[in-house]
């Protein structure tokens, strides 16, 4: 019983990292209707860098909240530069474009840092949360942070004006422009809001998996499983979602087909979620009288 | 008699494909100006035009003095220009009342919101009882006041507003035209109205142009107009 209780708890930990990507994900999609599939490497990047920051002897938080800024302005600015020009270009251009970026980065972190595993820090204790064997206490730090970005990004796009526009733009341009949103613009910014979570999400699984240029590439699918199962369109589904890949890969990886399978379980979870509830249990359907 | 926009010598294209051909257009300030003429006259691309969406355009457009065609869309809504567009462009997804909010986005200030929000409920009370349900959901009329609705919302110098009776039931046309002219009246609105249906739109306009494959054919009073011999054969049907 004991047992169930700690995998159950320590998949929530994982699925707080999950989470976190998967929000990246919505992020994008709420402002681009585009999946990018270079979210996790562009995260590992980030991460990367912030190790660079703390080997050059910053303390954590200042490397954390410049890795942030950093990762904002690296993906607005790839938003500018490489998808922007994209624009007119049919929807499976897209994709290419994204998984060369995917490969670009990949390959980067691995010529500029090295293809050695490195060890990452976490900012929360290293024993056990409060003496209990449960939890360690960067389990429990990773899902408070993944809880805190879902809820600010919630209250973003629910009660600004900023993020109304952004989820405008996202849907109707033309509209979006006739009222004055800078579709551009929103468009830089959901990249960039994008780009700062996915490096909060690569800075807490770090510390778990350790750096490497593949940190990023299964956890990459869990978190598609998750903004799918919660609804590719909602920011609050995405994060419920990662936790139940989290959970659901844990328990069925203990219980069910072993360690070695675990990541067809987010391929299973992707095609089922696809063939029963395509919509995911939070998303909306758009319903449209014509 | 000041004019609030002018339009010179305006040329729009697609891509390759010419529509406006040299136009010449006038609003008069406080009027309602109608643009009539059949189908593919190029009675949207004007607005288009004017708001710089979608066509590439050559002449000048001016608004109370300003430039427009050095512009680009979302400016030139920042410079009070309101378009409800051809399709009515609900942002289906969103809410009633969202959409609305979105509607003073292009405000510099948010100042006054609340109030500019109840009196597009007041002349539209429908919205407000829809105020928290997704746009898609609304009827055809429903969703026409709403694009109405969010134009006011940017507190518009101009409104643009193309084909609103389209596919509506007559009865509701007959309210919203009614609306229109309230809203003409009431906010000191100037409008330019593209409309397919000749009579409804002669019926609220001061002045009006006639549109024949791109340019101004035949131009007056509304009066003149419905009095036209080739305007009552050709469109109104008499």
């Amino acid at each position: 019983m004991n047992e169930l209780l700690h995998q159950t708890l320590s998949g929530l930990a994982t699925g707080g990292i999950y989470a976190s990507v998967a929000l990246a994900l919505v992020m994008i999609y709420q402002a681009t209707q585009d999946i990018n599939f270079a979210q996790g490497e562009m995260a590992m990047f980030s991460t990367f860098v912030a190790w660079m920051l703390l080997e050059a002897g910053l303390p954590y938080w200042g490397a954390f909240a410049l890795t942030v800024v950093l990762s904002f302005v690296l993906a607005a600015a790839i938003e500018f530069a490489v998808i922007r020009p994209m624009h007119k270009a049919p929807e499976l251009s897209v994709v290419v474009v994204f998984i060369g970026l995917l490969v670009i980065f990949h390959s980067l972190a691995g010529w500029f840092f090295g293809y050695t595993i490195k060890t990452f820090p976490s900012p929360f204790a290293a024993d056990a949360w409060y003496g209990s064997s449960l939890m360690s206490a960067h389990e429990v730090g990773a899902i408070f942070v993944a809880l805190v970005m879902v809820a600010l990004l919630f209250s973003f796009f629910r009660f600004t004006p900023l993020g109304l526009a952004l989820r405008a733009a996202a849907q109707n341009a033309n509209s979006s422009r006739l009222v004055g949103i800078s579709v551009g613009r929103m468009l830089m910014l959901g990249w960039g809001l994008a780009g700062a979570i996915g490096a909060v999400a690569g800075m807490m699984v770090a510390p778990v998996v350790f750096l490497d240029p593949n940190m990023m590439t299964g956890v990459l699918l869990y978190a598609f499983a998750g903004a799918l199962i919660g609804g590719i369109d909602n920011p609050v589904g995405a994060v419920l979602g990662g936790f139940i890949v989290g959970v659901l890969e844990n328990l069925i990886g203990t219980y069910v087909v072993g360690t070695e399978l675990k990541l067809s379980v987010a391929l299973v979870l992707i095609v089922g979620v696809l063939i029963v509830r395509p919509s995911g249990l939070l998303g909306k359907k758009i319903v449209t009288r014509v | 008699m000041s004019h609030l926009l002018e339009v010179r010598d305006l040329h729009a294209r697609y891509g390759n494909t010419q529509v406006l051909h040299g136009l010449n257009l006038d609003v008069a300030e406080g009027q309602v100006t109608a643009l009539l003429g059949a189908n593919g006259a190029g009675k949207t691309t004007t607005l288009r035009a004017l708001c710089q969406l979608m066509v590439q355009t050559t002449g000048s457009i001016t608004l109370d003095g300003v430039a427009l065609n050095s512009r680009n869309t979302e400016q030139i809504a920042r410079l009070g220009v309101g378009h409800v567009p051809d399709g009515r462009g609900t942002f289906m997804a969103l809410s009633t009342e969202e959409n609305l909010r979105l509607g003073a986005f292009s405000r510099a200030s948010r100042e006054g919101l609340a109030q500019d929000m109840d009196k597009v409920y007041g002349y539209f009370p429908r919205l407000r009882e829809r105020a928290s349900q997704q746009a898609g959901t609304l009827s055809g009329g429903e969703q026409q006041m709403l694009a109405i609705g969010r134009a006011l919302m940017g507190r518009p110098r101009l409104l643009l507003l193309d084909e609103p009776s389209f596919g509506l039931a007559p009865l509701v046309v007959k309210d919203i035209f009614a609306i229109m002219r309230r809203i003409n009246q009431e906010e000191k609105v100037s409008i330019l109205l593209v409309e397919q249906n000749a009579k409804l739109a002669l019926d609220i306009a001061d002045t009006a142009y006639l549109l024949e494959t791109g340019r101004v054919v035949l131009q007056g009073s509304s009066a003149d107009m419905r009095s036209n011999d080739a305007v009552r054969r050709a469109y109104l049907g008499e």
